[in-house]
C-alpha cells in the first residue's frame, strides 16, 4: 500500500483540503478585511501574471539575488582567510558578533541617508543583512575542518588552490550552506522592508500601495505572491544543498 | 601529552584581549575616518559624537520607554509563540498520523516570509503592537515548532517502548519520554527564536510606526539627526546582544552541561 | 622482491632507508614545559617492517608525526635515505588510526586514492593503473565507486591502505591503523599488511599499542619507555617471513618474544 500515491497523498491530502476550506467558507465573504478567495485568486492573474505588478517582480528579485550573491562572495573570501587564522579571528569575532546582533532592518534607514532611494541603497541593505550569518558560518566551518583530514592533506603535500578545493571549501560546506539558508530568509526581509520603508517599485512597494488605496483582494494577492517566493526560494536552496551536501547527508544517515 | 590547564587558560585571555583590541580599533577607524575626511562626517558622524548622542539617550525618558515598549512586544511575541509552538510540537510529535499529514503543510508554511503578514497586520490591528505581535509570533513559532519536531523525532524508540511495557499512558509518555528528550531542541529553538522575534518587533516598529526602538530609528533618520539615528542603531544592537546573552544563559541553566549546549546548533 | 628476508638484500650496504636520530620533542606551552620524547634512536634498512610500541601515553603518536614530518622535532633529525626531511616528504605516505576521519567523504574511494597522486603530477593513464593495482592489492577493486561512508571500518582502512600504497612511498608510516576496528577485520588486515609488505618490498614503520599485533607483525620491535620517551629495546623478532594467523600466534617462540616484551613495557610502565 505505502506506493508513490500514498505518499502523495499524505504530502498533498492537508494542503489540498484547507484550500478547498478557504474557497468555500470565503465564497461569500462580505468582510472587508477578508474578501473571497475566488476575488484574490482573480486579483493575482489581473495584477502579478498580466497585469501592472508583473513588472514590479524583477526589480525586487535582481536587488535580491545582486545583494545575496555580492554577500555570499565577501562571506566566502573573508570566511576562508579568517577561518584559517586564529589571531584574525579573535581580533575580528566580537565586532562582527556584534554587529549580526543588530536587528538587520534597521540599517535600512542608515543607508537610505547615505546612498538615497535607488536600487543601490537597497542591494547594500540586502547585502549587509545577510552576510553576518554567512560570514560567521563559513569561518566557523572552515576552522573546525577535521585534523586528521588535514593532516592527511599534509602528509601527500596537497597545498595551495588544490587544498582549499579538495579540502577545507568542501568540509566547510554544511556550515556554509547554513549560513546561507538564513543568509536568504533574512535576504528576503530586506528586500520588501527596504521596498515597504522607501521605494518606488518593487513587490513590498506595490503591497503596501493595495493597502493604503484599501485595494483588499490585490493587496492579498501580494501577500500570496511573498508566500510564493518564499516557498519557492526554499525549494531552491533545498535542491542545491541536497546537490552541494549528498555525501554530507548519506554520512549522517549512516552514522 | 598535550598542554594542559594553565596555558589554556591565557589562550582564552589573550582571545578576548584581542577581541577588545578588535572592538577599541574599530571605533578608533570610525572615529578617525570621518574627522580625517575620508568619509563625509555629513552621512558618518565621527564616534563622539554618536557616543554623545548615547548619553543624551540615557537621560531621556523617551529612549527608555521605547527600549521598554520594544522589549515588551519581543518578550510577549516570543512567549505565545513558545507556548503554542511546545503544545503543537508535543500534540504532533506524539501522534505519529497527524503529524505525517501536516508535515507538508509546515514545509509549506514555514518559509512564507513573516513580513508579508505586514500590511494585513496594518488593516487589522492598525498602528498597534498587536499588529507587531502577529508578525514576531509568526515568525519565531515555526523556529521553535521546527526544532521541537526534531526533537521529538528524535525520541529513543526503546525509551518510548520501555514506557509503553510498564504502562505509562499516554501522557506520561510525554512527559516522561517525550518531554525530556525535546527539551534541549525546544531550547534552541529557544534561542533562535529569541533572536527572529527581536527583529521582527524591531521591524514592525520601523515600518508600521508602533513605538519602540525602530520606530525612533525611524524618526531621527527623517529628521536627518544621524549621531542619534546611529546611537539608537548601536541600542538595538545592543539589546540583540543581551538577547543572545540570556538565552544562552537559559540554555546553560536548562540543560546543565548536556552535550547539545557544548556543540551548539 | 621475492619472499627472501628482506633485511639479507643489496640495502645492507647503503644508508639505512629511514634514520631516526637523537629524536627529541619538547610542546612548549606558555609558562609551562612538556618534554614528550626524550631520545629516541633507530633506523630501517630498505625493505624492512618494524614495530614501534610502547604503553599508553608513550608518545608514539609524537613520534609518528615527527617522523612524518607533521611535527618539527626539538633536536636530533629524521633521515629519509641518507637525506634529512624538513616536513612531509614525497617519500612517505602515513595510514592514521582514525579511519573515518582520513578520509574525504565528499569524494568515492577511487577519488579518494586517486588525489595524492595528481597533486604528485602523475599522467591519467598511470594515475588509474595505480589506482586500480593498489585497490586490487587491498581487495577493493569493487568498491571504487561507492563513498567511504557506505563502507564498513575494515574496508575503510583498507581504502586508506590504498591511497598510501599508490603513493609509492620509500617508507609507510602507520599509526595504530587498526586500533578501532574489530577483532575479526583487524586479523585480517594484519594480513594484508604482510602480504602487501611481501608484494611490493616498501619499508614500513607500524606503531601500535598492542604487543601481540607487533610480534605477529614485525621483523623487529622497537619498544618504547613511557614519555619522556626513550628507546628501551630493539628486540628482533625470529619468526621467519611467513607468518599466519593461527601457526605463528601458537608457535612457543611468539608466546616467549611476547612475554619479553611485555615485561619490558611493564617496567616502562613503572619507571615513571
Amino acid at each position: 500500500m505505502k506506493t508513490i500515491w500514498g505518499r502523495l497523498w499524505t504530502i498533498f491530502l492537508v494542503p489540498v483540503v484547507l484550500f478547498v476550506l478557504w474557497l468555500v467558507v470565503s465564497a461569500d465573504s462580505s468582510n472587508f478585511f477578508f474578501p473571497a478567495l475566488a476575488k484574490i485568486l482573480a486579483a493575482f492573474r489581473d495584477t502579478w501574471l498580466c497585469g501592472s505588478g508583473a513588472a514590479e517582480i524583477a526589480p525586487s528579485l535582481w536587488r535580491l539575488a545582486v545583494g545575496f550573491l555580492a554577500a555570499f562572495a565577501f562571506a566566502l573570501v573573508a570566511g576562508v582567510i579568517l577561518g584559517s587564522s586564529k589571531v584574525a579571528r579573535d581580533y575580528t569575532e566580537p565586532v562582527f558578533e556584534f554587529f549580526r546582533a543588530i536587528p538587520p532592518t534597521v540599517m535600512i534607514p542608515v543607508l537610505l541617508v547615505i546612498s538615497g532611494i535607488g536600487d543601490a541603497s537597497k542591494i547594500a541593505v540586502i547585502s549587509l543583512g545577510c552576510v553576518w550569518p554567512m560570514l560567521l558560518n563559513t569561518i566557523e566551518g572552515v576552522r573546525s575542518v577535521d585534523s586528521v583530514l588535514k593532516d592527511t592533506c599534509s602528509v601527500y603535500r596537497i597545498h595551495g588552490l588544490r587544498r582549499l578545493l579538495v579540502l577545507t571549501l568542501p568540509a566547510a560546506s554544511p556550515q556554509i550552506v547554513t549560513g546561507m539558508r538564513t543568509g536568504l530568509s533574512i535576504g528576503i526581509i530586506l528586500m520588501v522592508i527596504s521596498e515597504m520603508f522607501a521605494s518606488r517599485n518593487g513587490i513590498g512597494f506595490t503591497i503596501i500601495q493595495f493597502q493604503r488605496t484599501f485595494a483588499i483582494p490585490e493587496m492579498w494577492s501580494g501577500i500570496l505572491l511573498l508566500g510564493i517566493i518564499g516557498v519557492v526560494l526554499s525549494l531552491l536552496m533545498r535542491l542545491f544543498e541536497m546537490s552541494v551536501l549528498h555525501w554530507y547527508e548519506g554520512a549522517r544517515e549512516r552514522s | 601529552m598535550a598542554p594542559t590547564k594553565t596555558p589554556l587558560k591565557t589562550v582564552t585571555r589573550s582571545a578576548k584581549f584581542r577581541g577588545l583590541v578588535g572592538f577599541l580599533a574599530f571605533l578608533a577607524v570610525w572615529e578617525i575616518l570621518p574627522v580625517a575626511g575620508v568619509l563625509p562626517a555629513r552621512y558618518f558622524p565621527p564616534f563622539h559624537e554618536v557616543l554623545a548622542a548615547m548619553a543624551l539617550n540615557l537621560a531621556s525618558p523617551i529612549f527608555w520607554q521605547s527600549v521598554l515598549y520594544t522589549t515588551e512586544a519581543w518578550f510577549l511575541g516570543l512567549t505565545i509563540a513558545f507556548v503554542a509552538a511546545a503544545l503543537v510540537g508535543l500534540i504532533l510529535g506524539s501522534i505519529p498520523i497527524l503529524w505525517r499529514y501536516t508535515e507538508s503543510t509546515i514545509e509549506f508554511l514555514r518559509p512564507i516570509p513573516s513580513v508579508a503578514l505586514i500590511p494585513l497586520a496594518v488593516l487589522m490591528f492598525g498602528i498597534d503592537v498587536k499588529s507587531a505581535l502577529l508578525l514576531i509570533v509568526y515568525a519565531a513559532f515555526w523556529q521553535i515548532l521546527i526544532q521541537i519536531l526534531y526533537g521529538v523525532k528524535d525520541v529513543d524508540p526503546v525509551a518510548l517502548d520501555t514506557a509503553r511495557v510498564y504502562g505509562l499512558g499516554r501522557w506520561s509518555r510525554i512527559r516522561y519520554v517525550s518531554w525530556p528528550t525535546a527539551l534541549p531542541y525546544a531550547i534552541t529553538g529557544f534561542r533562535l527564536g529569541a533572536s527572529v522575534a527581536l527583529v521582527l518587533a524591531v521591524t514592525a516598529e520601523l515600518v508600521i510606526g508602533n513605538p519602540g526602538i525602530g520606530h525612533q530609528v525611524a524618526l531621527a533618520q527623517s529628521a536627518m539627526a544621524l549621531p542619534e539615528m546611529y546611537s539608537l542603531v548601536i541600542t538595538a544592537g545592543i539589546m540583540g546582544v543581551l538577547v543572545n546573552i540570556l538565552a544562552r544563559f537559559i540554555e546553560r541553566k536548562a540543560l546543565g552541561w548536556h552535550q547539545s549546549t557544548r556543540s551548539g546548533a | 622482491m621475492t619472499m627472501n628476508d628482506p633485511r639479507a638484500g643489496e640495502a645492507r650496504s647503503r644508508d639505512p632507508m629511514l634514520a631516526i636520530r637523537q629524536l627529541r620533542k619538547v610542546y612548549d606551552g606558555s609558562g609551562r614545559t612538556v618534554e614528550a620524547i626524550r631520545d629516541v634512536t633507530f633506523s630501517l634498512d630498505e625493505g624492512e617492517l618494524v614495530c614501534i610500541v610502547g604503553p599508553s601515553g608513550a608518545g608514539k603518536t609524537t613520534l609518528l608525526r615527527c617522523i612524518a614530518g607533521l611535527l618539527e622535532p626539538t633536536s636530533g633529525e629524521v633521515m629519509l635515505a641518507g637525506k634529512p626531511i624538513a616536513g612531509p616528504s614525497p617519500g612517505m605516505a602515513v595510514v592514521f588510526q582514525e579511519y573515518g576521519r582520513s578520509l574525504f567523504p565528499w569524494m568515492r574511494v577511487r577519488q579518494n586514492v586517486e588525489l595524492p597522486l595528481k597533486e604528485k603530477g602523475k599522467s591519467p593513464e598511470e594515475r588509474r593503473r595505480l589506482v586500480d593495482e593498489s585497490l586490487e592489492a587491498v581487495g577493493l577493486r569493487d568498491a571504487r565507486e561507492a563513498y567511504p561512508w557506505q563502507l564498513s571500518g575494515g574496508m575503510q582502512q583498507r581504502v586508506a591502505i590504498a591511497r598510501a600504497i599508490a603513493y609509492e612511498p620509500k617508507v609507510l608510516l602507520m599509526d595504530e591503523p587498526f586500533a578501532s576496528v574489530d577483532a575479526q577485520t583487524r586479523a585480517e588486515l594484519e594480513d594484508l599488511v604482510r602480504a602487501i609488505w611481501v608484494r611490493l618490498g616498501v619499508t614500513i614503520v607500524f606503531v601500535t599499542h598492542d604487543i601481540d599485533e607487533s610480534v605477529y607483525l614485525g621483523e623487529r620491535v622497537v619498544v618504547l619507555s613511557a614519555s619522556p620517551t626513550t628507546v628501551m629495546q630493539d628486540v628482533p623478532i625470529d619468526l621467519g617471513s611467513v607468518r599466519s594467523q593461527l601457526e605463528t600466534r601458537a608457535d612457543p617462540r611468539f608466546g616467549q618474544l611476547r612475554g619479553q616484551i611485555y615485561a619490558l613495557i611493564k617496567d616502562a610502565k613503572h619507571q615513571v
